[in-house]
């Protein structure tokens, strides 16, 4: 497994830590959303801090994870798209549509508090 | 349009060769000079075209040059196939059309990003795009 999946109370932390390759990021999707079920998860975070590139087939597939992830019934929080990478994304006209997106893991975590909340 | 002096010349026929491709394109970027922003457009560009390449041609090969405009230097990508072609070439070029499930945005999306942009496509002989970035 390229990217290391840490379960933190009801929670699962995905940090990627170097650049995926399309194979690495669907069994990132299909590990979480197995995992998001054994662990009884309600919330997913990945963090993609340390990505430096975001292209078409890696926003769909973070857009896949949290549709998957929600049919699931748990939620999904994208954390750390740096600068560089957002203004790509929006010169090249890609979005994460409905994905909730947030600064970083402490944001992240924050934001899963409030959603298990309503 | 002025000469082009391929610096990198990368075989692309699997996914570990699209990030290799990026992060040559990104590493010659920097030495141009191009600001990091820049860098990661261009990156991301390399990205999508090395991915058509091994989507729909199985394989290719991407060279990054450098190349001199009038009053700046500039990168140029060109991403080359012997594979199916594209016959429907204007289709293609329309954002939100894709033969392959994906959000069609990969080539408008690439035209959009960098200065220059062009296509050449025979079916049944092969694709090439050619891409340029000035730093200015």
């Amino acid at each position: 497994m390229a990217v290391p999946i840490l379960k933190q109370s009801h929670y699962l932390i995905a940090t990627i830590q170097a650049a995926l390759t399309d194979a690495d990021l669907v069994e990132l999707r299909d590990a979480l959303v197995a995992r998001v079920g054994k662990f009884r998860s309600r919330g997913v975070i990945v963090d993609v801090t340390a990505l430096d590139v975001l292209d078409s087939f890696a926003s769909r597939t973070l857009r896949d994870i949290a549709c998957m992830i929600r049919l699931r019934g748990a939620e999904t929080v994208i954390v750390g798209i740096q600068p560089e990478v957002a203004f790509t994304m929006v010169q090249m006209g890609i979005t994460l549509e409905d994905v909730p997106t947030v600064l970083d893991l402490e944001e992240g975590l924050a934001h899963l508090e409030r959603k298990s909340r309503h | 349009m002025s000469k082009i002096k391929v610096e990198a010349c990368v075989s692309v026929a699997s996914d570990t060769d699209i990030v290799n491709a990026r992060r040559q394109g990104r590493a010659l970027a920097d030495h141009i000079g191009f600001s990091s922003s820049e860098a990661t457009l261009i990156a991301t560009a390399i990205s999508e075209l090395a991915r058509n390449i091994v989507h729909y041609a199985r394989d290719g090969e991407i060279l990054v040059g450098m190349v001199n405009g009038d009053s700046c230097p500039g990168i140029s990508i060109t991403a080359r196939d012997s594979g199916p072609g594209i016959p429907e070439l204007k289709r293609v070029m329309l954002e939100g059309f894709s033969t392959s499930g994906g959000m069609g945005l990969g080539l408008p999306g690439v035209r959009r990003i960098m200065d220059e942009f062009n296509i050449e496509s025979q079916v049944g002989k092969g694709t090439t795009v050619t891409a340029i970035k000035w730093k200015r």
